[in-house]
């Protein structure tokens, strides 16, 4: 037992350190990989090609003025950036990153924990990092931020709906919610090949769930200036910008998963591979938004509702179809 | 930092004083206020040739609430003037100000009963950038002197 609680305990701070230290330095990749698109050469000045430079970044935040309006809901606003970061943090205790290693002689799970109902987890944990985006736009008692949550809150609750109607494919072929099981089921064909339309709206959807670009009307510089942070400084707006990119890593580690295959495939080490697949995701969603220009409000909608969800809904259909054919 | 307050100059903050200022002179985000065709050439100053984001500054922000310098980057009109004070007062502590071009620190060409004659009239300044407009070289150039002042400030003068 007290064997058990030492070996969870070291998987979880290691797990959490890794993927606080993969948050911070999203930031400096995205800055350096945006430079290279636009042929800029990004952060260079502090350390070896600006290495240093979330640190700096933190740093500065952590030392700046802590502003709290005073026309503010004092607690909601404390309480909101909490609210966001949790969430995103907190899903990535049940997505496997290896299968099993032996270490001095014990064979350890390269996951936190295997619930069997692991997607089911991970979706209702991430449903509620919009509470923190809402009470945050609220609270901060602006007509900015106010508009930015709505917008924020309409988005995510209806792209939300695809996205979970999207896996369900998945879930059909693999006979499992567990995500462990789901790895295991795609060791002769990734879900990608047997589920293209399935993963087309899911990746879509993650990026609309991230509010990232073209999805980024939440936080649309040029009609509501910040949007639901706007009023935020210092450490509090550090932990939304943070929370941002944990949910790019975890949107990015569940596609991994459900089809990519999770952390298999020949030669490198299983843990590897589920690195160089996350990446590559992040990568995607970094070019996205130097690529794309942003949606307008009602395309954003009417593509969420009358493209995303009959498609997805028609996918589930023939998923089923094909599968009682067989 | 209120151990500052009742400490003279000691041994004990000079590291941390040290770490934060390079922190500080290293992330200094500007706040989106362009004015008049200065504004042409900042933007000029973030875009490829002269890459802003080499000195980690590109991170221009919306919200003055997020940012810690303010790029006067043209005339200022005395109409605009209470508004750029007040996005200066939202703006948190520490916070500094560059006044970009001829109008921004004296009126430039604009003698006349409309334009605020310099806006250290309404803001203090840490860094004039001479010029009609100046060319991008010349605000990379204020903005490092900017960062060779930010070196040498105290922790006692900046909360």
């Amino acid at each position: 037992m007290f064997e058990f609680i030492i070996i969870m305990l070291v998987k979880i701070a290691v797990v959490f350190g890794a993927l606080l230290l993969t948050v911070a330095y999203l930031t400096w990749l995205e800055r350096k990989v945006i430079g290279d698109i636009q042929v800029r050469l990004g952060p260079m000045r502090v350390g070896y090609h600006g290495l240093l430079q979330p640190i700096a970044d933190g740093l500065k935040l952590l030392f700046k003025e802590d502003i709290i309006p005073a026309e503010a809901d004092r607690t909601v606003y404390l309480l909101a950036p909490l609210v966001a970061i949790i969430p995103a943090l907190i899903s990535f205790a049940v997505i496997p990153f290896g299968s099993q290693v032996k270490i001095l002689g014990r064979t350890i799970d390269l996951y936190i924990t295997d619930v069997n109902i692991g997607i089911l987890f991970i979706f209702a944990v991430a449903s509620l990092g919009v509470y923190g985006i809402v009470l945050a736009g609220w609270s901060s008692n602006n007509k900015y931020s106010l508009l930015g949550a709505m917008r924020s809150s309409a988005q995510m609750i209806s792209y939300e709906l695809s996205m979970g109607l999207s896996i369900v494919g998945v879930l059909m072929m693999a006979q499992s919610l567990s995500l462990v099981q789901i790895v295991k089921a795609q060791s002769v064909v990734w879900f990608i090949l047997l589920q293209p339309v399935g993963f087309l709206i899911y990746l879509i959807c993650a990026v609309a769930e991230t509010n990232r670009a073209p999805f980024d009307l939440p936080e649309a510089e040029t009609e509501l200036v910040a949007g639901f942070h706007v009023e935020y400084s210092s450490m509090k707006f550090a932990l939304f910008f943070l929370a941002e990119y944990a949910n790019i890593v975890t949107v990015s580690a569940l596609a991994t998963t459900l089809f990519l295959g999770g952390w298999q495939g020949p030669l490198l080490p299983p843990v590897a591979w589920f690195l160089l697949k996350v990446f590559a995701f992040i990568f995607l969603f970094v070019w996205l938004r130097a690529t794309l220009p942003r949606f307008r409000y009602d395309q954003l909608m009417g593509f969420g509702w009358k493209v995303l969800l009959p498609v997805s809904l028609a996918n589930i259909l023939v998923t089923g179809l094909i599968m009682a054919w067989r | 930092m209120g151990i500052e307050a009742s400490l003279p100059e000691g041994v004990l903050t000079t590291t941390l004083e040290k770490r934060v200022n390079w922190a500080r002179k290293n992330s200094l985000w500007p706040v989106t206020f362009g004015l008049a065709c200065c504004a042409i050439e900042m933007m000029a100053t973030g875009a490829s040739r002269f890459d802003l984001a080499r000195f980690g500054a590109e991170v221009f922000r919306a919200s003055p609430r997020q940012a810690d310098l303010m790029i006067v980057a043209g005339r200022v009109s005395k109409k605009m003037a209470p508004v750029l004070r007040k996005i200066y007062d939202q703006m948190p502590e520490p916070k500094w100000v560059i006044a970009m071009g001829a109008c921004a620190s004296c009126g430039g060409i604009f003698n006349d009963y409309a334009i605020v004659q310099g806006v250290d009239q309404v803001v203090p300044v840490d860094v004039y950038v001479p010029g009609c407009p100046p060319r991008p070289e010349a605000l990379i150039y204020g903005i490092m002197k900017l960062q060779r002042k930010i070196e040498g400030e105290s922790l006692r003068q900046r909360g």
